[in-house]
């Protein structure tokens, strides 16, 4: 007790001293004035000290269980059983998809407005999904396929009067052949000088996009982009919402269909193999020049494919929609729903998305919050708010020869 | 030629400081093979706290040598905490974690300070107090270099020779590349891996402070996010030279200042990050080892 008390009193007096620059000293040096904030001392001592105590409990929490798993009796949470029943799994997407079905009639357009950009971080997840939870290849410059699927619907419909449809595939082709271009180069570079190219990837797209006026029309962005057209019917805008609003829910749906098909076929295998151990992965006889290309330019299919919807929603876009930012939002979904898992991709979307619009009075806080909840998780949680269950085959042929025998 | 000269000078300055950063990352990744994405924030806070510091010096009535003196040595003592305080926090608890968990707890981590620094202090761009002063000495070539130029390039230099020193000569270089060799091994040894590990990041942050003090001093303004792309730039530099290598990431990142520079001035000086960036995945493509770098057989 008494050493427990001790060490978060020097934690305390650590971080009072860490943070007492930053926090307590303001310079304007322009009037030569300095601002004392006593009070932000107060808050970091007490903060850091009550964090230090709940540091401890859940490092200790963490040993605990992961003394349980080197005994080797794996426990599962009621949560996975009940998400492993079938029967519970259908009933629960009906009334998901009723309630999806029916919230544009019960809530007004603000709020729909606010589900489709949910929603398309959904998407974006998803497709992220395959790339970093699936291949396990760290993919920072993600944000850039994104822009390449809404310049594709931005440019084609200011040039040649393209409509949505027609340009929705073409968006989610030029995200694959973006995922492709990108992907070749790096194919031999092993997992951190990945995450770096990319990086490099992402800022190089939105440079261009920012300095070649003559193509991208810089950072101004083109505006006056159409919505999405139903048979040349005239829509208002909380009409067109509300139909934006339900293709978006078609794409997720399509989405969710297909991501959970790749993930049990044959390349879906591949590419978990590929994440847990390539070199194994490679011994089996594993093409992996074309398991990863194929992780890359699926991953940005949907991103392209969702860039097109999100031009099309908000009729303009300027590069600064397409920042580093944004990479990192969606990497932080894809960590926090569960690196893998499908449900917790969808959960990690709303929350991360719905959380800060509906607590608008902190959303100051937000990516500092974002920032915090990565490393925690990692430490905590790695896998995730809901872990990605694994498929497990039971042979029992040989159970019951032997009960015979 | 003239021309020719000055972007040779400004890359080389640009590319001192990219050296200054990269020796922190090249460290860290030598001993942990860990990208500490959150070292350019390191040298974002350091240049922060210098900034801080010089103003109540300047407000409180220190002028001159004294206040560059006072805010570096602070900013340095800070860095280094902070740069502890982070391995401790976000990576050790991670040691044995697959490789990509360290790597997404260093970009939260990354996150988190940027934003901590933006909400605590503000978002827009603080005029910093030009603390280096002009030389006398200079004064007959000063509109070609300038004190600060120089002071930069001496700094890069001196601490070059200082830290391969250290790796080399001294006991603690010793067990730091006793780790960076196998880390199992060293601790059977009998050497502390953890406080090994601890210094690395100290040492490596201390120099990004330096780093962090000279740039926002020669560059005269810092803001919450100049972190971010200084330690994207300086981990290129460090790649492009060999990460692991300490003269490599000294050559890559005078390599890298070069080529910004040129490329900035008979090219195009929107395009100069795209050049830096094509840069690096040239090089990873064509020699993934880096300039100076060994390759490395992957064994099972």
């Amino acid at each position: 007790m008494l050493k427990d008390f001790r060490q978060s009193i020097l934690v305390s007096i650590w971080f009072v001293f860490l943070t007492f620059p930053l926090m307590v000293v303001r310079v304007n040096t322009t009037e030569q004035l300095v601002e004392w904030r006593w009070m932000n001392l107060v808050w970091v001592a007490i903060g850091s000290f009550i964090l230090s105590y709940l540091w401890r409990y859940m490092m200790a929490r963490q040993q605990a269980r992961e003394k349980v798993a080197d005994s080797g009796i794996e426990k599962q949470s009621k949560v996975q059983l009940l998400l492993e029943d079938m029967s519970f799994r259908y009933k629960a997407m009906a009334v998901l998809l009723v309630f999806a079905l029916i919230f544009p009639l019960v809530f007004d357009t603000y709020q729909s407005t606010i589900m489709i950009s949910a929603l398309i971080y959904v998407v974006l997840g998803l497709g992220l999904n395959i790339t970093v939870g699936l291949a396990g290849l760290l993919d920072l410059g993600y944000v850039a396929f994104f822009a390449v699927g809404a310049y594709a619907y931005a440019l084609l419909n200011y040039h040649f009067g393209l409509g949505f449809w027609t340009v929705l595939p073409v968006g989610g082709i030029l995200g694959c052949l973006f995922g492709v271009i990108l992907g070749f180069p790096i194919l031999r570079l092993r997992g951190d000088y990945l995450a770096i190219v990319t990086l490099g990837f992402g800022m190089i797209v939105k440079i261009v996009l920012e300095n070649w006026d003559d193509f991208s029309f810089g950072p101004s962005g083109i505006a006056n982009i159409d919505r999405p057209g139903l048979f040349g019917i005239d829509m208002n805008i909380n009409g067109s919402t509300t139909y934006i609003y339900y293709i978006m829910v078609a794409m997720v749906i399509f989405t969710i269909f297909v991501t959970m098909r790749l993930r049990n076929s044959r390349i879906g295998r591949a590419w978990i193999a590929l994440r847990e151990d390539e070199i194994a992965c490679v011994a089996m006889g594993i093409d992996m020049a074309r398991t990863k290309l194929s992780a890359y330019a699926l991953g940005a299919f949907w991103a392209g494919m969702v860039g097109v919807l999100f031009a099309a929603k908000t009729t303009f876009i300027n590069p600064a929609s397409f920042t580093f930012m944004e990479s990192a939002i969606i990497l932080s979904i894809v960590v926090l729903g569960g690196m893998g898992s499908i449900l917790g991709v969808i959960l990690g979307a709303f929350i991360l998305i719905l959380l800060p619009e509906y607590l608008r009075a902190f959303s100051e806080y937000r990516m500092l919050a974002f920032g915090a909840a990565m490393v925690l998780m990692m430490i905590f949680r790695p896998q995730g708010i809901i872990s990605n269950i694994r498929q497990k085959y039971e042979y029992k042929g040989l159970k019951e020869e032997t009960d015979n025998g | 030629m003239d021309y020719f000269l000055e972007l040779f000078l400004s890359g080389l300055t640009r590319g001192s400081i990219y050296a200054l950063i990269a020796l922190g990352y090249t460290m860290v990744y030598g001993i942990i093979q860990l990208i500490n994405f959150a070292h350019g924030e390191i040298y974002m806070i350091g240049a922060f706290v210098a900034l801080i510091v010089a103003g109540v010096c300047t407000i409180y009535g220190f002028t001159g040598v004294s206040v560059l003196i006072i805010a570096g040595i602070v900013a340095v003592i800070y860095a280094s905490a902070y740069g502890y305080t982070l391995e401790k926090i976000a990576y050790r608890p991670l040691r044995n974690a697959p490789r990509l968990s360290p790597l997404i707890s260093a970009i939260g981590m990354s996150i988190f300070l940027q934003n901590y620094v933006l909400l605590a202090q503000t978002p827009d761009f603080l005029p910093f107090p030009h603390l280096i002063p002009e030389f006398e000495f200079m004064e007959p070539i000063a509109d070609i270099v300038g004190s600060a130029e120089l002071v930069i390039w001496v700094t890069t230099l001196v601490t070059m020779i200082l830290l391969t020193l250290l790796i080399k000569k001294t006991k603690i270089g010793k067990a730091m590349r006793a780790t960076q060799q196998d880390m199992s091994m060293a601790r059977l040894v009998g050497i502390n891996v953890d406080r090994i590990i601890s210094l690395t990041f100290v040492i490596g942050s201390a120099l990004a402070a330096i780093g962090g003090v000279l740039v926002a001093s020669y560059i005269g303004q810092v803001n919450f996010y100049i972190g971010f792309l200084a330690g994207v730039k300086a981990f290129t530099a460090a790649v492009l030279g060999g990460i692991g290598s300490i003269p490599g990431a000294v050559l890559g990142g005078l390599v890298l200042g070069w080529t910004e520079s040129f490329a900035a001035g008979y090219i195009s000086s929107d395009y100069e990050d795209v050049f830096a960036f094509g840069l690096l995945v040239l090089i990873l493509i064509l020699r993934p080892a880096g300039i100076l770098g060994k390759a490395r057989k992957q064994k099972v």
